[in-house]
Protein backbone atom coordinates (compact mmCIF):
# COMPACT_ATOMS: atom_id res chain seq x y z
CA UNK A 1 0.00 0.00 0.00
CA UNK A 2 1.44 3.07 -0.77
CA UNK A 3 2.61 5.39 1.93
CA UNK A 4 2.66 2.80 4.84
CA UNK A 5 5.27 3.36 7.19
CA UNK A 6 6.50 0.77 10.07
CA UNK A 7 8.95 1.87 12.94
CA UNK A 8 9.39 0.89 16.29
CA UNK A 9 6.43 -1.15 16.36
CA UNK A 10 4.46 1.51 15.10
CA UNK A 11 2.54 0.52 11.39
CA UNK A 12 1.28 4.10 9.87
CA UNK A 13 -1.09 3.53 7.19
CA UNK A 14 -2.70 6.48 5.29
CA UNK A 15 -6.12 5.80 4.10
CA UNK A 16 -8.28 7.34 1.58
CA UNK A 17 -11.07 7.61 -0.59
CA UNK A 18 -14.62 6.44 0.23
CA UNK A 19 -14.72 3.29 2.32
CA UNK A 20 -18.51 1.80 1.37
CA UNK A 21 -19.24 -1.69 1.43
CA UNK A 22 -17.95 -1.25 -2.54
CA UNK A 23 -14.53 0.01 -1.07
CA UNK A 24 -13.88 -1.72 2.18
CA UNK A 25 -12.96 -5.04 0.85
CA UNK A 26 -9.64 -3.78 -0.73
CA UNK A 27 -9.08 -1.51 2.37
CA UNK A 28 -9.90 -5.43 4.51
CA UNK A 29 -6.85 -7.39 1.75
CA UNK A 30 -4.65 -4.82 1.97
CA UNK A 31 -4.61 -3.77 5.65
CA UNK A 32 -4.66 -7.47 6.85
CA UNK A 33 -1.61 -8.20 4.78
CA UNK A 34 0.32 -5.31 6.32
CA UNK A 35 -0.39 -6.33 9.93
CA UNK A 36 0.56 -10.00 8.47
CA UNK A 37 3.86 -8.75 7.27
CA UNK A 38 4.68 -6.11 10.25
CA UNK A 39 3.03 -7.96 12.94
CA UNK A 40 2.72 -4.17 14.67
CA UNK A 41 2.11 -3.39 18.54
CA UNK A 42 0.18 -0.36 17.04
CA UNK A 43 -1.69 0.06 14.00
CA UNK A 44 -1.92 3.83 13.31
CA UNK A 45 -4.43 4.65 10.26
CA UNK A 46 -4.29 8.38 9.21
CA UNK A 47 -7.64 8.83 7.65
CA UNK A 48 -6.96 12.35 6.38
CA UNK A 49 -7.83 11.60 2.88
CA UNK A 50 -10.98 9.68 3.97
CA UNK A 51 -14.10 11.51 1.25
CA UNK A 52 -16.76 8.88 3.13
CA UNK A 53 -17.62 6.41 5.54
CA UNK A 54 -20.68 4.44 6.88
CA UNK A 55 -20.91 1.29 8.19
CA UNK A 56 -19.00 -1.06 6.10
CA UNK A 57 -16.26 1.49 7.29
CA UNK A 58 -17.00 0.91 10.71
CA UNK A 59 -16.87 -2.88 9.78
CA UNK A 60 -13.28 -2.16 8.17
CA UNK A 61 -12.13 -0.99 11.44
CA UNK A 62 -13.69 -2.86 14.04
CA UNK A 63 -12.70 -6.21 11.88
CA UNK A 64 -8.65 -4.55 12.23
CA UNK A 65 -9.38 -3.95 15.87
CA UNK A 66 -9.95 -7.80 16.78
CA UNK A 67 -6.72 -8.75 14.01
CA UNK A 68 -4.74 -6.83 16.25
CA UNK A 69 -6.34 -7.88 19.31
CA UNK A 70 -5.01 -11.62 18.21
CA UNK A 71 -1.50 -10.21 18.54
CA UNK A 72 -1.91 -8.23 21.64
CA UNK A 73 -1.69 -4.55 19.95
CA UNK A 74 -3.89 -1.77 19.59
CA UNK A 75 -5.38 0.28 17.11
CA UNK A 76 -5.27 4.32 16.92
CA UNK A 77 -7.02 6.43 14.68
CA UNK A 78 -5.73 9.72 13.13
CA UNK A 79 -7.54 12.91 12.14
CA UNK A 80 -11.00 10.72 11.84
CA UNK A 81 -13.73 12.32 10.07
CA UNK A 82 -16.52 13.70 12.23
CA UNK A 83 -19.01 10.59 10.62
CA UNK A 84 -16.58 8.33 11.37
CA UNK A 85 -16.65 9.70 15.38
CA UNK A 86 -20.23 9.59 15.37
CA UNK A 87 -20.23 5.96 14.26
CA UNK A 88 -17.45 5.02 17.08
CA UNK A 89 -19.48 6.33 19.51
CA UNK A 90 -22.93 4.77 18.52
CA UNK A 91 -21.42 1.71 18.37
CA UNK A 92 -19.45 1.83 21.71
CA UNK A 93 -16.42 0.86 20.02
CA UNK A 94 -14.47 4.33 21.23
CA UNK A 95 -13.98 2.67 23.83
CA UNK A 96 -11.40 0.31 22.82
CA UNK A 97 -10.59 2.28 19.55
CA UNK A 98 -8.02 5.29 20.27
CA UNK A 99 -8.71 8.78 18.75
CA UNK A 100 -5.91 11.13 18.17
CA UNK A 101 -6.23 14.61 16.12
CA UNK A 102 -9.94 14.17 14.99
CA UNK A 103 -10.87 16.36 12.13
CA UNK A 104 -12.76 19.28 12.28
CA UNK A 105 -14.09 20.21 8.89
CA UNK A 106 -16.84 17.37 7.25
CA UNK A 107 -15.29 16.77 3.77
CA UNK A 108 -18.10 15.62 1.71
CA UNK B 1 -52.08 15.80 5.25
CA UNK B 2 -49.12 17.76 3.77
CA UNK B 3 -48.42 20.09 1.18
CA UNK B 4 -47.22 19.09 -2.59
CA UNK B 5 -43.59 18.74 -2.87
CA UNK B 6 -41.76 21.40 -4.05
CA UNK B 7 -39.56 19.47 -5.92
CA UNK B 8 -39.16 15.74 -6.56
CA UNK B 9 -36.77 12.91 -8.36
CA UNK B 10 -36.79 9.23 -9.02
CA UNK B 11 -33.73 7.02 -10.24
CA UNK B 12 -33.95 3.43 -11.24
CA UNK B 13 -30.36 1.58 -11.13
CA UNK B 14 -28.39 -1.75 -10.92
CA UNK B 15 -28.10 -3.57 -7.84
CA UNK B 16 -24.45 -3.13 -8.05
CA UNK B 17 -22.00 -2.31 -5.17
CA UNK B 18 -20.40 0.73 -7.68
CA UNK B 19 -23.86 2.16 -7.36
CA UNK B 20 -23.45 3.16 -3.76
CA UNK B 21 -21.62 5.89 -4.66
CA UNK B 22 -23.85 6.76 -7.28
CA UNK B 23 -26.91 6.74 -5.30
CA UNK B 24 -25.73 9.03 -2.19
CA UNK B 25 -24.09 11.10 -4.38
CA UNK B 26 -27.38 12.00 -6.63
CA UNK B 27 -29.41 12.58 -3.32
CA UNK B 28 -26.56 14.81 -1.95
CA UNK B 29 -27.12 17.07 -5.51
CA UNK B 30 -30.73 16.62 -5.11
CA UNK B 31 -30.19 17.96 -1.27
CA UNK B 32 -27.88 20.76 -2.37
CA UNK B 33 -31.13 22.71 -3.73
CA UNK B 34 -31.89 22.92 -0.12
CA UNK B 35 -28.85 24.70 0.88
CA UNK B 36 -27.49 22.46 3.58
CA UNK B 37 -25.16 22.73 5.75
CA UNK B 38 -21.74 20.26 5.23
CA UNK B 39 -22.98 18.20 8.04
CA UNK B 40 -26.25 17.66 6.85
CA UNK B 41 -25.06 16.55 3.85
CA UNK B 42 -22.71 14.04 5.23
CA UNK B 43 -25.50 12.95 7.39
CA UNK B 44 -27.70 12.21 4.48
CA UNK B 45 -24.79 10.83 1.91
CA UNK B 46 -24.23 8.34 4.65
CA UNK B 47 -28.48 7.09 5.73
CA UNK B 48 -28.87 7.18 1.72
CA UNK B 49 -26.13 4.67 1.51
CA UNK B 50 -27.10 2.55 4.11
CA UNK B 51 -30.23 2.16 2.42
CA UNK B 52 -29.03 1.46 -0.69
CA UNK B 53 -25.58 -0.77 0.22
CA UNK B 54 -28.76 -3.05 2.47
CA UNK B 55 -30.84 -3.01 -0.70
CA UNK B 56 -27.75 -4.17 -3.11
CA UNK B 57 -26.27 -6.69 -0.63
CA UNK B 58 -29.41 -7.83 1.75
CA UNK B 59 -32.09 -7.38 -0.58
CA UNK B 60 -31.03 -8.88 -3.32
CA UNK B 61 -28.10 -10.77 -1.96
CA UNK B 62 -26.16 -9.72 -5.03
CA UNK B 63 -28.37 -11.20 -7.16
CA UNK B 64 -29.13 -8.55 -10.49
CA UNK B 65 -31.99 -6.17 -9.62
CA UNK B 66 -33.18 -2.59 -9.45
CA UNK B 67 -32.41 0.09 -6.81
CA UNK B 68 -35.50 2.71 -6.77
CA UNK B 69 -34.36 5.69 -5.18
CA UNK B 70 -36.80 8.65 -4.38
CA UNK B 71 -36.70 12.08 -3.21
CA UNK B 72 -39.07 14.45 -2.18
CA UNK B 73 -38.30 18.32 -0.98
CA UNK B 74 -40.74 20.50 0.78
CA UNK B 75 -41.28 23.92 1.33
CA UNK B 76 -40.27 24.33 5.00
CA UNK B 77 -37.15 22.25 4.32
CA UNK B 78 -38.20 19.03 4.88
CA UNK B 79 -36.61 16.21 2.81
CA UNK B 80 -37.64 12.70 2.19
CA UNK B 81 -36.33 9.87 0.24
CA UNK B 82 -37.33 6.27 -0.29
CA UNK B 83 -34.92 3.35 -1.07
CA UNK B 84 -37.04 0.30 -2.76
CA UNK B 85 -35.70 -2.82 -3.71
CA UNK B 86 -38.19 -6.16 -4.76
CA UNK B 87 -35.78 -8.37 -3.44
CA UNK B 88 -36.23 -11.09 -0.22
CA UNK B 89 -37.51 -8.72 2.04
CA UNK B 90 -37.69 -9.17 5.65
CA UNK B 91 -39.80 -11.50 8.32
CA UNK B 92 -39.54 -9.34 11.44
CA UNK B 93 -37.79 -5.57 10.55
CA UNK B 94 -38.42 -4.71 14.42
CA UNK B 95 -35.57 -7.89 14.93
CA UNK B 96 -33.75 -6.17 11.46
CA UNK B 97 -33.45 -2.71 12.81
CA UNK B 98 -31.65 -3.91 16.73
CA UNK B 99 -28.29 -2.45 16.84
CA UNK B 100 -25.48 -5.13 16.22
CA UNK B 101 -28.09 -7.86 14.17
CA UNK B 102 -26.24 -8.45 11.31
CA UNK B 103 -27.98 -11.42 8.95
CA UNK B 104 -24.60 -11.63 7.34
CA UNK B 105 -22.34 -12.26 10.03
CA UNK B 106 -19.13 -13.35 8.46
CA UNK B 107 -18.84 -10.60 6.04
CA UNK B 108 -17.67 -8.04 8.89
CA UNK B 109 -20.94 -6.10 8.68
CA UNK B 110 -21.21 -4.19 11.69
CA UNK B 111 -24.91 -4.76 12.24
CA UNK B 112 -25.29 -0.63 12.75
CA UNK B 113 -26.83 0.52 9.53
CA UNK B 114 -30.51 1.01 11.11
CA UNK B 115 -29.39 2.55 13.71
CA UNK B 116 -27.07 4.73 11.91
CA UNK B 117 -29.92 5.80 9.68
CA UNK B 118 -32.15 6.56 12.40
CA UNK B 119 -29.61 8.87 14.59
CA UNK B 120 -28.53 10.34 11.32
CA UNK B 121 -31.72 11.56 10.39
CA UNK B 122 -35.26 12.28 12.22
CA UNK B 123 -37.28 9.61 10.96
CA UNK B 124 -36.94 6.23 9.40
CA UNK B 125 -39.65 4.09 8.21
CA UNK B 126 -39.43 0.44 7.23
CA UNK B 127 -41.98 -1.59 5.19
CA UNK B 128 -41.18 -5.20 4.00
CA UNK B 129 -42.60 -8.17 2.87
CA UNK B 130 -40.95 -11.00 2.80
CA UNK B 131 -40.23 -12.57 -1.13
CA UNK B 132 -41.81 -9.15 -2.25
CA UNK B 133 -38.69 -6.53 -1.12
CA UNK B 134 -38.05 -3.49 1.15
CA UNK B 135 -39.09 0.44 1.26
CA UNK B 136 -36.86 2.74 3.79
CA UNK B 137 -38.31 6.10 3.88
CA UNK B 138 -35.93 8.40 5.24
CA UNK B 139 -36.78 12.28 6.71
CA UNK B 140 -34.68 14.90 7.64
CA UNK B 141 -35.65 18.52 8.00
CA UNK B 142 -33.02 20.99 7.33
CA UNK B 143 -32.36 24.05 9.62
CA UNK B 144 -33.52 26.38 7.52
CA UNK B 145 -30.81 29.28 7.35
CA UNK B 146 -32.30 31.98 5.46
N1 LIG C 1 -33.37 -4.22 2.01
C1 LIG C 1 -33.27 -5.31 2.80
N2 LIG C 1 -33.77 -6.52 2.40
C2 LIG C 1 -33.66 -7.61 3.19
N3 LIG C 1 -33.10 -7.62 4.42
C3 LIG C 1 -32.60 -6.46 4.88
C4 LIG C 1 -32.66 -5.25 4.12
N4 LIG C 1 -32.10 -4.26 4.84
C5 LIG C 1 -31.69 -4.82 6.00
N5 LIG C 1 -31.98 -6.16 6.04
C6 LIG C 1 -31.71 -7.08 7.16
O1 LIG C 1 -31.49 -6.31 8.33
C7 LIG C 1 -30.20 -6.62 8.88
C8 LIG C 1 -29.62 -5.41 9.60
O2 LIG C 1 -29.27 -4.37 8.67
P1 LIG C 1 -28.18 -3.31 9.11
O3 LIG C 1 -28.60 -2.69 10.39
O4 LIG C 1 -27.95 -2.38 7.96
O5 LIG C 1 -26.88 -4.17 9.41
P2 LIG C 1 -25.90 -4.92 8.36
O6 LIG C 1 -26.20 -4.42 6.99
O7 LIG C 1 -24.53 -4.55 8.82
O8 LIG C 1 -26.19 -6.39 8.51
C9 LIG C 1 -29.41 -7.11 7.69
O9 LIG C 1 -28.32 -7.91 8.06
C10 LIG C 1 -30.46 -7.89 6.92
O10 LIG C 1 -30.64 -9.18 7.50
MG1 LIG D 1 -26.47 -2.46 6.45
Amino acid sequence: MDGAVYQNGVLRVPVNGEIDHHGARVWRDELDELIRVHRPRELLLDLQGVAFMDSAGLGLLLGRYRHMCTLGGRLVLLHAPASCVKMLRLSGADRFIYLKEERKEESV
Amino acid sequence: MRKKPINEMKLDFASRSVNEGFARSAAAAFACQLDPTLDELADIKTAVSEAVTNAIIHGYRNQSGTVTLGGKMYEDGLLTFTVTDRGCGMENVHKAMEPLFTGAPNEERAGMGFVIMQSFMDKVTVSSKPGKGTRVTLQRRLRRRR
